[in-house]
This record gives structure tokens, C-alpha cells and sequence, in this order.
């Protein structure tokens, strides 16, 4: 029995992973950007059959939005041209490809190991998950969002003192 | 008819809704090009169109017809895929914006009960900002994939601005959102509802149980950022004639150019339709529900404007336009005598009717701004979005957030 839950989470599915590859293959890189933000979308698609409704439409909103916005305008202003292509260096063929497969290999086995284990998502209502969310952020995982904030401010203010110095 | 609603109704109702709004969507943006040509031509004392059909009437017809054939030259050296891609996510975006928007209240036809929108979503303000936040692509698209310094230009611009004025335009939302406790489009606007009509609107905020705060200032700021959100004057330095030739749309012809073209006045909609919901009561009337004599408003708007679209068609210059505007007259006239006699029908019209009416007043405000001001400067702009519309934003939320606090005490 194939409900129609499961066909969409495997065109969902293969969009991202199309899109993963796209992303490494394509020689252009706002062809790259574009291929993360088609990621970004069906990610943010199979977070909605999750139903996990805020976090997919913060995930478009922040991810497939903001960020990614960023990229291309960064890529656009600086106007980066077709990268070059090179063979593969020896360090990718004999250290890359192995480790490569090691960790392809190692997540499919924990996958494989986990698979009915793991609990069913629980769905409920936007609005109440969303307050769940900021209920837990505030409460229980107070500090690490504070610490999180923090960092970011951090960062906003490692970019000022950066833009000044110029002058 | 009612049991096969009843079975397959989830997927046939939807098709027929689809159908219908992307009509009258798209005939909507063409005579919203024929109002705004109209209503910027008597602000500048001039006439407008007036040569296609009486008043001008049939001009988007002609303006669609040569769309269609004219020919579509690709400029050399263009990045094929994000120059073709562009204007189809554009159009894509601005006409998805419009599924999750309710227009009225439930309605019952046939005996079976749908939603008056596309799609009724418990997050669907969140959809909005989701959708508003990959729009920019098309016109970033555009611009880099033109292979032209003004559209690169253009397509820098915009996406600086929509990334500036989306903070302000999600911020000044949170205190209607604090207000409602919902991410329903549908949820906010039944909050809205009151004995005392407008008052109970999130600008005013005066609802019967004390819970609302007025909004004012989350509803200008909106305002702001959503026009500069739409790229129209006085922000619509993405495509400033003066200096960057048409910015991101220099290269497009024909019905390429045509789909961003249809695409803004789309989204021209879309966030005057968010607008009305959030601030303006969306489909509720603005007098009390008690005075039932309101209700029969659209007749009494319509059958007045029919006879007076009648009397000018008898006596215009044009043989053609003392046809078509005598019949148009006595259709709109016939409309409203209609209406009068069937309350069943004068009910369901009126949600619909005042939400056209609001979204009709906002986007005359839109047009009557592109006639009245002038376009800012590039750091203007910047200062603006970023030195008084964003902090304006947060202040607006943290006084609701404040104001709810102090009554929950």
C-alpha cells in the first residue's frame, strides 16, 4: 500500500538529493546557490509532512530566504565567473573517496539499525507547536539560546570592527 | 450532485476554486494596469487611454494581444537557465501567495461547506512571509542572467532592499500576531469581529472583550515595507527608468516581460489582500452587525453606477462605445436589482464585497502614491529601512507585548 503521504516524501525526497548533487556538479556557482536553495525548499517540505509546520516555514523563511539570499547577492556583486575544473588531486582519490564511503557506509548502517525504532513524529496544531517551541526555548533550553544569541552578537560586532578598520 | 461533493469534493472543489481565481486574478491585474494609467493621467491632467474601446476599456485586451505577438529577442552571452527561470518563478510566487488568502467568510452551496480561498492553513501568514521571502529570486534572476550592467544593477538593488524591508515587514506583524494568538489568515480576521464595527479592527483595536491594542503603528509600518517589498514608487529603485534604463527587465520582451509585469500587480494584490486582513478586519463590515440596512449597500452602489454607465454610453462619441457601455450599465444595473431581490445572495456577497472594497481602496492608495511622489535615493532608502522602520517595528512590539502583560496582571 502506497499512501499518498509516502509518494510525496519521495519526490520531495529526491529533489533534495538531486539537488545535494546538483550543487557539487554544476560549475557555475550561482547555479551551486541555486541548487542549496532547492535543498533548502524540499527540506523545508518534508519538515511540513513531519507535520512540523513553524519549523518548515521558518526553514523557507531563514534558509531558502535570508541566507541564501545572501549568497547569491555576495555571488552577484562580486560577479564570480565559471570555476575551473581540476583532475582529481591524489589527496582527494587516496584519503577523500575512502572516508567518503566510510561515512556513507556508516550513517546507512545506523540508519538501517535505527529503522522501527525510532518514535513517530508528533503532529499537532501550528500554533500549539509553535508555542511549545518558544515555550521549551524559554524554559528548558534557555541557556544554549541565549548562548546562541550571544554569538551572533559576536559576530554582527566581529563584522562592524572589520567594516571599520577600512577607514 | 450532493453525495459525489460529498466524495471527491476535497479535489474537485479546489480545481473549480483555482480556476476561478486565477481568472479573475488575471483580469483583475489587467484592469488594475488600465486604473492605474487612468487614475496617473487625470493626477497629471491628462486623458490616459481612450482610444481602445470606450475609455480606453479594451486597452489591456490590446496590451495582451501584443504581448502575445510580439517577438522575443534573446540578448548574446545571457545565462540561459536563470534568464528563462526568472520571470516563470516570479509569476509562480505571486500567484501561490493568493492560495492561502481568505477572501470571506464560509460558504455553503449545494449543501456543501468550503472555505471562500484556496486553501484554509493554520500557518498561512507564515506561508505569506515564506513565499515573500524566495520572490526575491526572480528578480535577482533576472538581473544577473540578463548579461547587462542596469539589470545587474537592478537585481543588486532589489534583493538589498527586500532583504532590508523584510525584517520590518515581519516585525511590524508580530503585534497583530501577539493580539490574535494565531497564525491564521482566517483565525485573525474572526478576532476582528465586534459590536462595534470598525472599532474592533487591529488598527483601531477597541474589541469587546479588551484584548486588542491598536496596531497604527504596525499597520503604517507594514504599509511602508510592503511597498518597498513590491518594488513600487517611491521604492522602486530595482527598476528606476531614469538611471538604470528598466533595471532587471531591460532584456525581457514579450511575454516574458509580461509575466513580471502580471507577477507585481499579482503581488500587488496578494499584499494588499495580507494588508485588509491584518489591520483592515479583512471581509468584515465596518458598521455593527445590528444595522442590517448596510447590507444592502452593493445594491445601492451598484444599480446607481449602472444607470449612470448607461446615460454616458448613450450619448459616447463611438458607436462601439454606445453599445458596450449601455450594456455594461444595465448588466451592473441588473446586478444590483438582483441582489436586492435575493437576500440569500445579497448575504454571501457581502464578505467578499467589503474585501474587495477595502483591497480596491488600498491599491488606489498604491497608485495614487505613483502619481504623487517622487522615487528615493538609493541611501535614503537604506537609511529609512534600516534607521526608522525597523526600530519603529520592534518598539511596536515590545508596547503590545507590554500592553498584553500589563492586562494579563
Amino acid at each position: 500500500m502506497i499512501s499518498g503521504v509516502l509518494v510525496i516524501f519521495f519526490v520531495l525526497a529526491a529533489l533534495a538529493v538531486f539537488g545535494a548533487v546538483s550543487l557539487i556538479l554544476q560549475s557555475h556557482p550561482i547555479h551551486s546557490a541555486l541548487s542549496l536553495i532547492l535543498v533548502m525548499v524540499s527540506l523545508a517540505g518534508l519538515y511540513l509532512l513531519m507535520g512540523a509546520e513553524f519549523i518548515a516555514a521558518v526553514q523557507i523563511i531563514v534558509y531558502g530566504g535570508a541566507v541564501m539570499v545572501l549568497f547569491t547577492f555576495v555571488i552577484m556583486l562580486l560577479n564570480a565567473g565559471v570555476e575551473e575544473r581540476t583532475n582529481f588531486s591524489k589527496l582527494a582519490t587516496f584519503g577523500g573517496v575512502p572516508l567518503a564511503l566510510a561515512l556513507g557506509g556508516i550513517i546507512a548502517a545506523a540508519i538501517w539499525r535505527s529503522s522501527g525504532h525510532l518514535p513517530p513524529p508528533a503532529a499537532s496544531g501550528a500554533m500549539s507547536s509553535t508555542r511549545e517551541l518558544s515555550m521549551l526555548l524559554f524554559s528548558t533550553f534557555v541557556y544554549p539560546f541565549e548562548l546562541t544569541s550571544f554569538l551572533i552578537l559576536v559576530a554582527i560586532l566581529g563584522a562592524i570592527v572589520l567594516a571599520q578598520r577600512e577607514n | 450532485m450532493s453525495e459525489i461533493l460529498a466524495k471527491y469534493g476535497f479535489l474537485i472543489v479546489p480545481i473549480i476554486k483555482v480556476a476561478i481565481l486565477v481568472f479573475v486574478v488575471l483580469t483583475l491585474d489587467a484592469y488594475l494596469t488600465w486604473l492605474e494609467r487612468k487614475v496617473i493621467a487625470h493626477i497629471q491632467a491628462r486623458w490616459g487611454p481612450h482610444r481602445v474601446g470606450p475609455h480606453g476599456l479594451l486597452q489591456p485586451l490590446a496590451d495582451g494581444i501584443k504581448f502575445i505577438l510580439k517577438e522575443d529577442p534573446m540578448p548574446v552571452g545571457v545565462d540561459k537557465k536563470a534568464y528563462f527561470f526568472a520571470p516563470f518563478l516570479t509569476l509562480m510566487l505571486a500567484l501561490t501567495s493568493l492560495a492561502v488568502i481568505p477572501f470571506g467568510p464560509d460558504i455553503t452551496i449545494f449543501g456543501y461547506t468550503t472555505n471562500f480561498g484556496i486553501a484554509d492553513v493554520n500557518i498561512s501568514l507564515l506561508i505569506l512571509f515564506a513565499i515573500t521571502a524566495l520572490g526575491v529570486y526572480g528578480i535577482a534572476l533576472a538581473g544577473w542572467g540578463s548579461n547587462n550592467k542596469y539589470s545587474l544593477l537592478g537585481g543588486l538593488r532589489s534583493s538589498a532592499q527586500m532583504i532590508s524591508y523584510e525584517l520590518a515587514l515581519t516585525l511590524s506583524v508580530v503585534g497583530v500576531l501577539l493580539i490574535a494568538g494565531d497564525f491564521s489568515l482566517k483565525h485573525i480576521v474572526e478576532k476582528q469581529a465586534g459590536d462595534m464595527g470598525f472599532l474592533s479592527w487591529n488598527i483601531i483595536g477597541l474589541s469587546k472583550g479588551g484584548g486588542g491594542f491598536t496596531q497604527i503603528i504596525g499597520c503604517i509600518c507594514f504599509f511602508l515595507a510592503a511597498i518597498a517589498e513590491t518594488n513600487r514608487v517611491p521604492f522602486d529603485l530595482p527598476e528606476a527608468e531614469s538611471e538604470l534604463v528598466a533595471g532587471y527587465h531591460t532584456e525581457y520582451a514579450s511575454m516574458k516581460f509580461a509575466m513580471f509585469f502580471i507577477g507585481e500587480y499579482t503581488s500587488m494584490i496578494s499584499v494588499s489582500s495580507l494588508f485588509t486582513i491584518l489591520f483592515f478586519g479583512g471581509w468584515l463590515s465596518p458598521f455593527p452587525a445590528s444595522w442590517t440596512l448596510t447590507h444592502f449597500l452593493p445594491s445601492i452602489i451598484l444599480v446607481p453606477l449602472g444607470l449612470w454607465v448607461f446615460y454616458d454610453g448613450t450619448r459616447y462619441e463611438t458607436i462601439l462605445g454606445r453599445v458596450i457601455l449601455p450594456g455594461l450599465g444595465a448588466v451592473l444595473a441588473a446586478l444590483g436589482i438582483a441582489l436586492f431581490l435575493f437576500p440569500a445572495a445579497n448575504e454571501v456577497i457581502q464578505g467578499p464585497f467589503w474585501f474587495f472594497a477595502k483591497v480596491g481602496a488600498v491599491l488606489f492608495f498604491y497608485i495614487w502614491m505613483r502619481g504623487t511622489l517622487p522615487r528615493f535615493r538609493y541611501d535614503q532608502l537604506m537609511d529609512f529601512g534600516w534607521k526608522f522602520l525597523l526600530p519603529v517595528s520592534i518598539a511596536n512590539v515590545v508596547l503590545t507585548s507590554a500592553v498584553i502583560m500589563w492586562r494579563m496582571k
